[in-house]
């Protein structure tokens, strides 16, 4: 194994370069068609179209006799195109949706591919004619001729995108209002689904009709979650894909019998996988830590009004767990977890078996009451809720006032009912005959 | 010059003859004919389905028409699209998308830039400019999904603004919008109005119309009235326009797509 992989990372070997460099090709120009197929919600088309392309290298095989790369891609380019046809037809003129048509189409052309290819097996003999490569992908059968080949296309595709980059961006992101600037939707949009089925064919022959669709997906989608420019999430897509080849390439050449296609799409979902996870901002996790500060936020708020209600009540700068918790409707055990939880943090401390705030948690305490009660006011004048309903809204929205938002509230109620924003805080008391958690 | 509310022979920007739109064969606007003058704010005012964004639409060759012909400044509208800049309804995009709130306004560009063009520098200064008008300049670099609505709704009025164009097509940019974002948008549209520029505003406040426009047009699935504010904006075509039970055109339409269904 480890004399395998000198020999990969020596390049010594041409047939390794240029399984290699084809790899690289397959998974970068993947990567960047895939950014504007996804982002267009064409990625089951891309799927259709791989699989529609199948029969169409049979018949190209039948009718010529011929297996070079760029005959059977005709006739596997002239397949595909006639299948995405095909379901545009059939979601056009029937009642039948996307998602039907093409799940019909792609299994029809794939079960046609099928059939051919066994046919031309058993007249040809066995495996003699390395058609089924299509099938799974099989990049050790790259030649310097189908690298030349694929060397073309790619470069056709990386000038085609960087020409019309600005005309796909405005029409994934406004169809409409790019044909009103005088383009032609319709022109951009066939231009881009052509680069698609090029992109498809460039890797028809290492990764297959099968999987090479993963391709195009997949490192589209992992660099989505960390980009949020057309621009960078297309050069990191690129880069995914890209990378995933190479590394495709090198895992599979470390024992034999290690297919290479399959490899690069399980380095490309790794990629995804990471991403999902971990990516700055949309990442899950995240959004989970986004979460949890949120929550551990309003726990904090609902804690610190409870202190500073019952220690107005009550004329007392210190107060125990368990007033606390019949305040909060809590069990006395989270209650002193969670002074100790905000004791860490500076907000309150504890002596003698009692609780008091610091500075930090009085501060913050008086504005989630006075936010608390000037929403409440405002609703209550607003007439929008009668008072007993008022507390519930009150406590969602307490957590969310910013100091701008107070000073409108004070602003309004100071003006509308000439109440002094000062006075709120003091006659809560008087309207709070509410009750909270069954308490009293 | 002469009164733009009463136009005496100026070229009519917005020339619309005998137009009817049908979807799969249902009619949804029939017949419309209609001058909208130079210089004026028109409001487009109707009940839900009665044609409103399909017109606008219309006229951009968006959908086909069934019949009739649009003319813009007496020329027809393929000659003409840098003429008008286009405010789409806010949902109809996928705010979602990765580009920032520049990005969407330099779009309002690329028709003056043309195929396979990159913007110039220049584009991207009225572009930022445009941004500036509406407010929104602290939000360039903002990716789009994270402006709340009425900022989404003034990144649309830059992008139309930065078309420069001479008539201006806006389907509902009041709609969801807040206070502040509504004044800001009458502003403009008002500044617009003074340069001479033609304004047609789908529109679903029946409240505001005499307020904001001095030009209207009222639609239930035909044009019931169109002319200035303070002439047809009466209670008489308000009930015409909105006033319940199924029109016969409704119902005409309805019979036509039943007998291409086969029933």
């Amino acid at each position: 194994m480890l004399d395998n992989a000198l020999r990969f990372l020596s390049l010594a070997d041409a047939n390794v370069r240029f399984v290699l460099l084809g790899s690289l090709l397959i998974g970068a120009t993947g990567g960047m068609l895939g950014s504007f197929a996804v982002l267009r919600r064409r990625s089951l088309l891309g799927d259709a179209l791989a699989h529609a392309a199948l029969p169409g290298v049979a018949l190209a095989y039948l009718a010529t006799g011929s297996k070079s790369l760029p005959v059977l891609l005709f006739g596997a380019t002239v397949a595909g195109v006639l299948g995405v046809l095909l379901i545009q037809f059939i979601t056009q003129y029937t009642r039948v949706k996307a998602d039907s048509a093409i799940g019909i189409v792609l299994s029809v052309f794939f079960g046609i591919g099928i059939v051919l290819l066994t046919h031309i097996q058993r007249a040809g003999g066995g495996n003699q004619s390395g058609l089924d490569k299509f099938l799974f992908g099989q990049a050790a059968s790259m030649v310097g001729d189908d690298l030349r080949v694929m060397t073309v296309l790619t470069a056709v595709i990386i000038v085609a995108v960087l020409a019309l980059y600005k005309e796909f961006k405005a029409l994934i992101f406004d169809a409409g209002f790019l044909s009103t600037l005088g383009f032609s939707a319709r022109k951009v949009d066939a231009m881009l689904m052509g680069l698609i089925v090029l992109t498809v064919m460039v890797g028809l022959q290492a990764v297959g009709v099968v999987l090479i669709a993963a391709m195009l997906i997949t490192p589209a989608v992992a660099a989505r979650f960390w980009s949020e420019r057309l621009g960078t999430m297309v050069v990191i897509s690129t880069a995914f894909g890209g990378v995933s080849g190479v590394v495709g390439t090198f895992v599979s050449s470390l024992a034999p019998r290690i297919p290479t296609g399959p490899v690069m799409v399980l380095v490309a979902t790794l990629f995804f996988v990471v991403s999902a996870l971990c990516a700055p901002r949309r990442g899950m996790l995240a959004r989970w830590r986004r979460h949890r500060h949120n929550a551990e936020r309003e726990r904090r708020h609902h804690f610190l009004r409870a202190f500073i209600e019952l220690s107005n009540k009550e004329s007392r700068n210190t107060l125990p767990a368990s007033s606390l918790a019949v305040e909060l409707g809590w069990k006395v055990s989270r209650v002193e977890r969670l002074g100790h939880k905000l004791a860490r943090q500076g907000y309150a401390r504890r002596s003698d078996g009692e609780w008091y705030l610091t500075d930090a948690g009085v501060e913050e305490g008086i504005f989630i009451v006075k936010s608390h009660r000037l929403w409440e006011h405002y609703l209550y004048y607003r007439s929008i809720l009668d008072a007993d309903h008022v507390d519930r809204p009150a406590d969602e929205v307490e957590h969310l006032l910013t100091p701008e938002i107070i000073a409108d509230l004070e602003q309004i109620l100071a003006e509308e009912r000439g109440i002094d924003p000062d006075e709120v805080v003091n006659i809560h008391g008087t309207l709070s005959h509410y009750r909270r958690g069954g308490r009293e | 010059m002469s009164d733009p509310v009463h136009p005496t022979e100026a070229v009519p920007p917005i020339q619309i003859h005998d137009m009817t739109i049908a979807y799969h064969k249902k009619p949804v606007l029939w017949d419309v004919d209609l001058d909208v003058p130079e210089g004026v704010l028109v409001g487009i005012i109707g009940p839900n389905g009665a044609g409103k964004s399909t017109m606008i639409k219309a006229v951009m060759d968006l959908i086909p028409k069934a019949s009739g012909w649009v003319k813009i400044y007496d020329r027809p509208y393929d000659q003409m699209r840098s003429a008008i800049g286009y405010v789409p309804q806010r949902e109809s995009v996928d705010w979602d998308f990765p580009v920032n709130a520049l990005d969407v306004v330099l779009m309002g560009r690329y028709g003056h830039v043309g195929w396979l063009r990159r913007p110039s520098s220049e584009d991207r200064r009225i572009a930022a400019e445009a941004l500036e008008k509406v407010g929104m300049a602290e939000f360039a670099q903002r990716q789009i999904s994270q402006l709340s609505g009425g900022q989404q709704q003034r990144v649309f009025l830059a992008r139309a603004l930065a078309q420069d164009a001479r008539i201006y097509m806006m389907d509902e940019p009041f709609a969801g919008v807040d206070a502040a974002t509504e004044r800001a948008i009458i502003d403009i549209l008002i500044e617009l109005r003074s340069q001479g520029k033609t304004i047609l505003v789908v529109h679903h406040d029946l409240q505001t119309v005499t307020a904001y426009f001095d030009w209207v047009i009222m639609l239930n699935m035909r044009v019931v009235a169109a002319g200035p504010t303070n002439e047809v904006f009466t209670d008489e075509n308000l009930q015409k326009t909105y006033g319940g039970r199924l029109t016969v055109l409704s119902q005409a339409a309805q019979a036509m797509a039943d007998h291409r269904r086969g029933n």
